[in-house]
Parts: C-alpha cells; structure tokens; sequence
C-alpha cells in the first residue's frame, strides 16, 4: 500500500496548497456547420455543441467527486467562427457568437471560447466581419471568450489588424462600460496563437485538429510556492530540480484527468498543458513563487531571470508526465487573476514595462491589465504591436488581453470577480504612437521563419 | 476499483469501528490499514475494495462524510490511482 506520507503530501496539496485542474476544454470542430442562411447554422452550432459536449459538466464532477481534485472549469473550445459564418449570407456575426452562448449555456460549462478569426497575414471579408462583431457580441453574450491572432514568426504582423483591434477592445471597454470594461476580459490578441489551447479567453479548436477532442489545463502555483520553501537559500540548480519533480507530480495528475474524462466521454485525448494558472486566492500566485526565489517584490529586478527559470523547469518536470503535452505550457503571469501580481502591481513595483520583458521568457503576454479609459486606440495598438513582436521574433506565443477601463485613472481599481479577480489600473506612456499605427500594412516576418 | 480512505482528525474510541462500519454496510472491502499520529493529528489510511459496493461512488462519499462529521473528523475517499499517478513511475 501507498505510505501514509505520500498519501497525506497529495491530501495537502489539493487542501492547502491549492492544487486543482484548472480546466477540461472539450474542442468541437463546427466547420459542418457552415450554412448559406445565417438562422440555420446557427441552429447547427447549437445542435452539436449541445450534443457533443452534453455529458462533459457531469463528467468532470463525476471525476472530481472519485479522484477528490478539484476541477475548476468545464468548457468548450470550437472552430475560429469566422470560417464557419463566412459561409453564410450575413456581415452580422453577433447571432452566432449568441448560439455559442446558449449552447454554453445549456450545456452547463464555464465559458466557451472561439469567436476568433486568424489574420495574420491577410483578412477576409468574414474575419472583417467577426471583428466588427466583437464589441457587440461581447457585451450581449455571457460566456463567450474571443481571439484574433495578428501575427506570427512565419508570416509577420498585420498591422491592419492590429489597428483594427486597438480600435475594437476600446469600443468593447465602452460598450460594457458599466461593468469596468468587463467585456475586456473576454478578448485576446494572439501572436502565434496555439491550436489546442484549453485556457480562456484564447481557446479555439483549430482547423488542424480532430472533430472531437479533451485537452487539459493543470495548475499549482501553489504547490511549487510550498515546495520552493524547503530549499531557502540553496543554488538554482536545486531550485530548478525542485520545480522539476514538482511539475511532474501535477502534469501526471492531470494526464490521468484527461485520460479518464477521455475514456468515459468517448472522446479522443488531446493534450495536456503544464500550465501554472494562479488564481486571485492567497497562495495561488505564481508571482510568489518568484519571490520566494529571493526577490522582495515581484518586479524588481531579478524577476525576469526568476520567471525564465520557473517556466523552463515547468516544462522540463512536466513534459515526461504526460503522453502529449500542448497548448500555452509554461506559466502564466496575469495581473489581476494573481493575489500576487495584484499586489506588486498596486505598489508599484510591477510596472508595464517589466511585465513585457516578462511575457519574453513566459508562455503567455501581457495578460489581464487595467489601464486608464482615456488611453487612445492607437497607444493599444502599439502594446499589441509591440507584444506580437516579442512573439513574432522569439517564436512563441504572446498575447495582449487589456482593460482599458472606462472612465477610470491610475489609481483606481477594477472589480470583475471570480477567478479573473481586480486589477490596479496601469500607467501607459504619454506620448503618441499614432503615426506609427496609421501606416497601416504589414510587419515582414523575421529571417528565421525561412526554414525550409 | 480500489480506492484509500483518509481520517485525520483528533483521536478518540471507535474511529476504526465506526469508519469500518460503514463500509461493511455497504459491501466494501478492507484491504489494508495503516494508522499513525502526525504532529497532534491521528491519521488513519485504508485501502479499500468498492467493486463489490451496493451504493455509488457519490453515495459512499456522502455517507463516509457523515461518519467523520458525528466523529469531528474528516473523512474522505479517492480512487487509488491519484495518488498513484503522483508518487509511482
């Protein structure tokens, strides 16, 4: 039988430490359901999601009860919408993003995420379309997340687009404005954006996957916070293998989820992804994790070196864990969804800037940040542009979800509840970067994207 | 399907019979036991056998929850292969 010290160091983790599946995605491919007549695919859209993932709430709880791991969200990933309403006879794309909603809905889940269109290269009319439907489908939907990747290291950055979405999360900051811009929060812009995400708000299934699939986000910031008090003061070496063997425990944890929810959904095993997702609970911060690396504040300087080695060790601990591993994989540093973040933010000491330099050596970008109402489209523009570049140049996957809160300044804060949590509004700089924006066309890919 | 019952609590008369009580009612069976005291906590781990069970999974949880709390402890069950899947390669 198990030791009693095994037992309890896994009881421990999921009681004190935080340690839970952040989330089951199931992705649904809807390219069958592209239809001339707008209703009827909406119908279609409705009609499989509900199908498909019908059983997926249930199943989750079911394993949650049985294997005692909390299991924090149950949600829906689907094709980039803008490839299925393109079929139809409409430039009016919010209805779809409200069949998503009622099928999310219906079906019990936490948030569905694919009102996305890919434009990195070139957009069509139906991507145009999706776009300008953004703010409208946002602030008239509950639960559905949307994305739109502006670029990538094979194709460059479409500046169009980006223009186009600095303009588009400023009218969505405004059309929810009663809710701080909450609209925001359900709104990323992608540079190489991943296909099997299973996190929120970038989730989509990608056209290169299967009809049908469970991907798995873990988490545990917490548990490796725990685990990092053990070896105060000693080498890096001891404080990589440390988050190594710790990653490994909780990817295998999740590799059994997704194999379990796999097998009794009928539904292949996509990926896992070693993700570690901090919450806004006390304890669940990945930005105490850095500083119980040494550093008295996240942000100060050190934070970098501190979050590069955090993220590479995930990996590495993780990767043996489970058969596939996908998705963002590596740590997540939103600002208003960690207690940490939260706090480091509000003083100060973690400025835009350095979280740029963050998001170089992390698995995500500049995540959940709150600026003030008054900053311009163009400026938006910019800090996407410059955090696709990051991505595009680097090879990795960046993102901007940002909240420019209406009528708010620095100083305030804003509320948005649950696990998204409430971010310190950031200062951005003053001066004008809409010359730069208005040039308009694209950014060339980099001289490492010519591979072949 | 095998899964370990975990009692922590403050030690007192009866834990073992009550705990095992429960499961008879239910055709559960016991396979292993190991008991210890962690700091001031006693800490009581069963392996146990629920193939045979006459309730559900949910239904056992429920009823083992009810045990702990007329005995101010906490009682919970999961499946073996957790904490398999966490300490065994």
């Amino acid at each position: 039988m198990l030791n009693t010290k095994d037992i309890m160091q896994t009881i421990e983790m999921i009681d004190q430490q935080h340690l839970d599946i952040r989330t089951i995605t199931m992705g649904v491919s809807l390219l069958s359901c592209c239809d001339p007549d707008p209703k009827r695919a909406c119908q279609k859209i409705y009609d499989k999601i509900t199908r498909k993932a019908e059983h997926l709430v249930s199943t989750g709880e079911a394993i949650e009860g049985e294997y005692g791991i909390p299991i924090v969200n149950k949600r829906i990933s689907v094709t980039p919408m803008a490839l299925v309403a393109g079929a139809s006879e409409t430039d009016d794309y919010v209805p779809f993003a409200q069949a998503l909603d009622r099928a999310a809905k219906t079906c019990g889940v936490d948030f569905i995420g694919g009102f996305s269109a890919l434009v990195q290269k070139g957009m069509t009319e139906a991507d145009r379309n999706l776009i300008l439907s953004i703010p409208d489908a946002l602030a008239s939907t509950g639960i559905v997340c949307s994305s739109v990747n502006v670029g990538s290291t094979k194709a460059g950055i479409n500046m169009d687009a980006v223009r186009l979405m600095g303009e588009t999360i400023k009218s969505t900051a405004m059309r929810t404005a009663a809710q701080d811009g909450f609209g925001c929060a359900k709104l990323v812009v992608f540079c190489n954006a991943v296909e099997d995400n299973p996190f929120m708000a970038g989730a989509f299934h990608g056209v290169g996957e299967a009809e049908c699939v469970i991907n798995v986000g873990v988490s545990g910031p917490g548990v490796v916070c725990h685990a990092l008090q053990s070896v105060k003061g000693q080498p890096f070496d001891v404080v990589a293998e440390t988050i190594k063997k710790t990653a490994f425990r909780i990817t295998r944890m999740g590799q059994l989820v997704a194999q379990e929810a796999s097998r009794r959904l009928n539904v292949p095993f996509g990926i896992v992804d070693l993700s570690l997702a901090p919450t806004p609970a006390i304890g669940d911060s990945v930005a105490r994790i850095l500083e119980e690396m040494g550093l008295e504040a996240c942000g100060t300087h050190g934070t970098t070196a501190a979050l590069a080695l955090l993220n590479d060790a995930v990996k590495k601990g993780g990767v043996m864990a489970s058969s596939s591993v996908g998705g963002l994989s590596g740590a997540f540093i939103p600002v208003s969804e960690d207690e940490g973040m939260i706090a480091a933010a509000s003083s100060g000491h973690l400025t835009l800037d350095k979280l740029e330099a963050m998001t170089c050596v992390c698995s995500v970008g500049l995540d959940m940040i709150a600026v003030p109402g008054g900053t311009s489209a163009e400026t938006i523009a910019a800090i996407i542009a410059d955090e696709a570049a990051v991505g595009m140049v680097n090879s990795k996957t960046t993102a901007v979800r940002i909240i420019p809160a209406p009528g708010k300044t620095v100083g305030d804060t804003i509320e948005m509840g649950g696990l998204l949590g409430s971010a310190p509004v950031m200062p951005v700089h003053q001066p004008s970067s809409e010359a730069f924006i208005r040039r308009g066309g694209r950014i060339p890919a980099p001289m490492h994207s010519l591979k072949n | 399907m095998r899964a370990i019952v975990t009692v922590i609590g403050k030690d007192r008369v009866g834990i073992i019979a009550a705990v095992c009580t429960c499961l008879s009612q239910h055709n559960v069976n016991v396979l292993d036991i190991s008991q210890t005291i962690l700091e001031t906590n006693f800490v009581m781990n069963m392996l146990a056998d629920t193939a045979s069970c006459t309730v559900t999974f949910a239904e056992l949880t429920g009823l083992l929850d009810q045990v702990g709390k007329d005995l101010g402890m906490s009682i919970r069950i999961q499946r073996e292969d957790i904490f398999d899947a966490m300490h065994r390669i």
